[in-house]
């Protein structure tokens, strides 16, 4: 199959409003005659299944948390980007989609990211209008805070916690909907496959965490809105309960997987303390405008310090190496968020870590502190300070937080095109769940801007194009197509009750976590990645062994729940390793060793890898097969990115 | 390490909803103090996979204290001792060796036990629903600018926002009762220019589910916003209850 | 239902009914020690009589009595109707509740604190209000100087039927006015020579103190006052003037009595 990303003809700015012209629309009296399905009730589910039941479509919501506002968009804390210029700093749509591409390091589509860019001011306008409560100046206006990756001032926020005020916002306007009788919303389900007709999608296999039903649901179309895979890393600043399995079950019935192994790694995240640990907590990128990172100048220093023969407020201005402002002096503390962390990286291994493990480098505010006072300070970042003092029992006001990189998005996701379908007709994916926006990397503020985008403003418009070709007649699940999947899903879990062995299915997903941050995490090699795959397969076949599986299906069986997730991250890894494996270049979050600039920048390869790798399932065990879309740029130059 | 602690729990386990309930205690040897309360619940339910045995099932997600899921009543207190967290919060350091935890549920009528931790917290969301929203379609907002609010007002709302719908003020309250959520949940949007086309129908349709949820009524015991992880003010209660008066009782609309 | 009956139905509406009623009794509570403070006159019971008096058999008071006692009783049964509802609202205990650490003891114990007081209530009413209504009370007699008011001569009328409640006369030959009332002051001061009654009294009137130092901001608290310069002022009538000085005031009467 060739992929088609139907990017619209014609000068970049006019494309959004062309497309949206041509697009078939559904009549108003027969869009009640639609039924479509939202997987997932985050940024992007809930506002797309509020958008669309506004629009008048049957909407039926699933999510596996106990409430839709529970999706981990509800975590996101720093902002979200809206070229408004409100700061008359010069911003506007064109520099936000420059900022983008850019920061994605020209691994993304042209077309999508100044749509993106496009709608990023009416997601402002929809969500003030809803109610959300972003900050604001004395004379009643919206403020706005500066993020990593860009110069000018365009991140609206909600103090530390904008993800939770989006997502309420959104859910609201879910709430409204489910009230309103177009959304019926399902909690505490798990997508468990898709079901295609003749490679349409037309419903998908839930199961019932509470009492394990497996239930199979018919619709015109199918959302995924399912967010990222981050967690196959075992630790990560994901919630507990993201996984992948409803966009790799997708992938199996279809859907190519696109730059599965472009993962956003977060420079400011609380280092790690032992083994217990089940997940990384992420402070905030916007630390960054007043936090100074630094490490201790020679090794002998952090040795000292890690031993505790020293205290850190013993170093002196001279010992300091502040080492981002060292080398990026244009963009100092706030280059993009894969520099930073690659750079924090460089150091530990350099030896000059700090913190008992050494895997930790320093965020000072103590200069901040003596210019602005504590209580500015605190004003800003109060909650933040004070989660990290819960956790790690330091006072940040006191002497410098440590931090360490950690997982943070996944850029990769289901290929889409530019109406957000996938390669199954009938199926889209939106928001962290698709592959579309952010190149290689992501900027911070954009994840929350992408996943309304595709919600609000994209989707209601393109999923019309597919169903006016669909005749509206009612949908039920009697095609043989729906037992049969379901016979699939009913297979896979007592396959998974099965397993007895001696191993618990957390020690397994520990187990992968280690192998893929160590040989596909901030730096990647040849070797290594080679070395990873072996090991994933090994892993893999042991956990269909000797894993442990407790209970039934017919109950509340977390221990079930997590099986199954993890059995699907095992599979996606290797996927990753893969990916990593054919593109010998180094892009964004993508470092291969072997390709670095003399300064240890990374080094991209436009004229080999100026492409979107697109997975495609070729069966169980077998190689998957590679779609390469070009990336064509006819806006911008592909420059070596530099934030020096 | 030396200082790590040796403990007993005890847990309520229950089956499912219909299943009587009992305290089952467990030993938790070699916690460290690093641990956040529920990894050291993932240690315990790690040690009965490998017997074979059921995990304690309890809700938990972001493990960050934002989304809410996590509950647990500790010590007789939810979310634990400590003020101002939620249970994923809360570390080990906060327990001394050889301390019995008793670890409960949400106790409410509106919350009934799932099994063992994890209860059913959709009264929240069905209470949401019946009006917790601005009616406005995506696509017809003005611009985000054209309505000033003073940031006193736009500070204020966004302290109610920050609710995490955990239901620790239920959890609290002697009478299981749900003012301090409801309240919360108006309070943002009756502070807001924006939620004023629909102040008065949102508070009475929010308060007539609160009722039909079961929850109990409000006795001004402050429990609630002591116990509320995000230290939440029973000052949004008397602007409901103000609300609520005044909509059913002096507006003409019903 | 009508909106009316809907809104008081709600839990909220039982919430509001509590907090009226049980501001109007904090109202009372001031007239009543206002009254009360004549005891402390010493004129024989001249003045605490003429004032018994007049709340009894002046109109507009008689009807804002029945509305009190009907406050009282909605107060309680309101009382009741909620706390049933409560206790429906957890049906499962907790087997640990440390409400010590997150709630002050008074709020947590209003109903106790509300029994006692209804039973002090029922027993006080009993003592004096059904004892001055119905009972055979003997008569006082007080010659009041007319030159001089301070100068009292008081003595004692037996009980008849034939006698009005209370009568003034003025004799201007004899230069003095006299007046003959029943004498409810002396069944208080006959009631309070017994310890344990003044015992009783006191216990009471602790409980009023706990009762009201939740109870009179919660009021104001339910009916929705928020404003963040006012509630302070509401704290501090709620704990200093019907905290301690009301329920002060009251129990110094039986102890002045008792130690006359």
């Amino acid at each position: 199959m060739k992929l088609d990303a139907k990017i619209p003809q014609g000068p970049l700015a006019e494309k959004w409003s062309k497309h949206k012209f041509n697009l078939k629309l559904v009549n108003p009296a027969n869009k009640r005659k639609y039924t479509v399905i939202v997987v997932g009730t985050g940024l992007a589910g809930a506002s797309a299944a509020a958008s669309l039941a506004e629009l008048g479509y049957n909407v039926k919501a699933f999510c596996f948390q106990d409430s839709p506002r529970r999706a981990h968009s509800i975590a996101a804390q720093g902002g979200i980007n809206g070229a408004k210029n409100y700061q008359n700093d010069g911003d506007s749509i064109y520099r936000l989609f420059y900022d983008t591409i850019k920061g994605g390091d020209y691994r993304a589509r042209e077309a999508n990211v100044y749509r993106l860019a496009e709608v990023s001011v009416n997601i402002i306008d929809q969500c003030v209008a809803q109610g959300v409560p972003f900050a604001r100046e004395y004379g009643g206006l919206l403020d706005n805070r500066s993020f990593g990756g860009s110069q000018v001032s365009r991140t609206f926020y909600a103090r530390g916690q904008t993800g939770q005020q989006l997502l309420l916002g959104a859910y609201s306007a879910l709430n409204r909907q489910i009230n309103l009788g177009k959304v019926t919303m399902y909690t505490r389900h798990e997508m468990m496959d898709v079901v295609t007709v003749d490679g349409e999608a037309k419903g998908i296999v839930t199961r019932d965490l509470i009492n394990g039903a497996i239930e199979t649901h018919a619709a015109h179309a199918v959302l995924l809105c399912t967010g990222g895979y981050g967690n196959v890393f075992y630790l990560s600043t994901n919630a507990m309960g993201c996984n992948v399995t409803a966009a790799w079950k997708a992938h199996k019935r279809g859907a190519y997987f696109a730059n599965p192994c472009f993962t956003q790694i977060h420079p400011t995240c609380i280092p790690v303390t032992g083994d217990h640990q089940s997940k990384l907590t992420l402070m905030s990128e916007s630390l960054r405008n007043d936090g100074r990172v630094w490490a201790p100048k020679t090794k002998e220093l952090a040795e000292k310090l890690r031993k505790g023969e020293i205290k850190v407020t013993d170093l002196k201005e001279d010992d300091r190496d502040y080492f981002l402002e060292r080398k990026y002096p244009a963009f100092g503390n706030l280059v993009p968020r894969d520099v930073a962390s690659r750079n924090a990286k460089e150091i530990v291994d350099e030896g000059r870590g700090v913190g008992t493990s050494g895997i930790a480098v320093y965020l000072d505010f103590a200069e901040s502190i003596a210019r602005l006072g504590e209580d500015a300070v605190r004003a800003k970042y109060g909650n933040l300070f004070d989660m990290y003092q819960q956790i790690t029992d330091e006072n940040p006001y006191k002497q410098p937080m440590r931090i360490y990189p950690a997982v943070h998005y996944t850029m990769g996701g289901l290929w889409v095109d530019y109406n957000l379908q996938t390669t199954v007709k009938g199926l889209y994916a939106l928001g962290e769940a698709n592959f579309s926006d952010h190149g290689a990397n992501r900027l911070g503020a954009s994840a929350l801007m992408q996943g309304l985008a595709d919600g609000y403003f994209v989707i209601p418009y393109t999923v019309g194009d597919y169903l006016a070709t669909v005749a509206p007649k009612p949908v039920d699940t009697s095609h043989p197509a729906f037992e049969e999947t379901k016979k699939v899903v009913v297979e896979r879990i007592n396959k998974l009750l099965s397993l007895k062995g001696n191993k618990t299915v957390s020690e397994y997903h520990r187990e992968l976590g280690h192998i893929m941050w160590e040989y596909c995490g901030m730096a990647r090699t040849e070797e290594g990645l080679k070395k990873a795959k072996g090991l994933i397969q090994e892993l893999k076949s042991d956990f269909w062994k000797n894993a442990i599986v407790t209970g039934v299906n017919e109950e509340f069986n977390q221990n079930l729940e997590n099986a199954g997730r993890v059995a699907d991250f095992l599979e996606l890894g290797e996927l990753m390793i893969d990916d990593a494996l054919d593109r010998k270049e180094s892009c964004g979050g993508h470092f291969r060793l072997e390709s670095q600039t003399p300064e240890g920048e990374a080094l991209r390869d436009d004229e080999n890898y100026a492409y979107t790798a697109a997975w495609e399932f070729k069966g169980e065990n077998q190689p998957e097969g590679l779609h390469k879309e070009e990336l064509v740029f006819e806006n911008v130059k592909l420059t070596q990115r530099s934030y020096k | 390490m030396s200082n790590n602690m040796n403990l007993t729990l005890k847990v309520w386990r229950q089956k499912n909803a219909e299943a009587k309930g009992e305290l089952v205690s467990y030993q938790a040897d070699h916690v460290s103090p690093d641990m956040s309360f529920l990894e050291m619940l993932d240690v315990v339910n790690e040690g009965l996979i490998k017997k074979g045995d059921d995990p304690i099932h309890f809700d938990h997600d972001c493990r960050e204290g934002i989304c809410g899921s996590c509950s647990l009543h500790i010590n007789g207190r939810p979310h634990g001792p400590k003020q101002g967290i939620t249970t994923c919060q809360l570390h080990m350091r906060s327990f001394n060796d050889k301390d019995t935890i008793v670890i409960e549920p949400w106790r409410a009528e509106g919350f009934p036990v799932i099994k063992d931790l994890a209860t059913d917290r959709s009264s929240f969301d069905r209470i949401q629903r019946a009006g917790g929203f601005i009616s406005v379609n995506t696509g017809g907002a003005p611009d985000a600018n054209v309505i000033p609010i003073p940031k006193v007002i736009a500070d204020e709302a966004f302290n109610s926002a920050t609710c995490i719908g955990c239901g620790a003020c239920v959890a609290a309250c002697k009478n299981a009762s749900a003012m301090l959520f409801v309240s919360a949940k108006v309070s943002q949007l009756a502070l807001l220019p924006q939620g004023q086309p629909e102040r008065s129908r949102r508070v009475q349709a929010m308060v007539a589910q609160m009722d039909a949820e079961g929850f109990g009524s409000c006795t001004n015991t402050g429990a609630c916003e002591a116990e509320c992880p995000k230290e939440i003010s029973i000052t949004n209660i008397a602007r409901m209850n103000r609300d609520y008066f005044s909509a059913k009782l002096f507006k003409s609309e019903e | 239902m009508s909106n009316f009956t809907k809104t008081f139905s709600s839990s909220l509406g039982k919430k509001l009914v509590m907090a009226l009623t049980g501001i109007f009794l904090c109202t009372f509570l001031v007239v009543h020690l206002v009254g009360n403070l004549q005891l402390f006159k010493d004129d024989g019971g001249q003045a605490f009589n003429a004032y018994a008096y007049f709340m009894t058999n002046f109109g507009p008071i008689k009807i804002v009595s029945y509305l009190l006692y009907a406050s009282i009783i909605i107060h309680a049964v309101y009382a009741l109707l909620l706390t049933a509802g409560n206790k429906k609202a957890r049906p499962v205990a907790y087997a640990v509740q440390k409400g010590s650490q997150n709630s002050p003891w008074t709020s947590r114990n209003m109903g106790i604190l509300g029994t006692i007081l209804l039973v002090f209530i029922v027993v006080h009413m009993g003592d004096f209000w059904w004892k001055y209504h119905n009972a055979e009370l003997p008569y006082a007699k007080y010659e009041i100087s007319l030159e001089d008011p301070s100068i009292i001569n008081v003595s004692e009328v037996a009980y008849s039927d034939k006698l009005l409640v209370h009568s003034e006369v003025v004799d201007v030959q004899a230069g003095k006015r006299i007046v003959v009332s029943k004498d409810l002051y002396k069944v208080v001061n006959n009631a309070f020579q017994t310890w344990w009654y003044v015992l009783l009294y006191v216990v009471a009137m602790a409980a009023l103190s706990f009762h009201l130092i939740h109870g009179f901001k919660s009021a104001f608290q339910t009916i929705g006052w928020d404003n963040s310069k006012l509630v302070p002022i509401i704290r501090f009538l709620g704990v200093w003037v019907f905290g301690v000085l009301i329920p002060l005031a009251f129990a110094a009467m039986p102890i002045y009595f008792f130690f006359k």
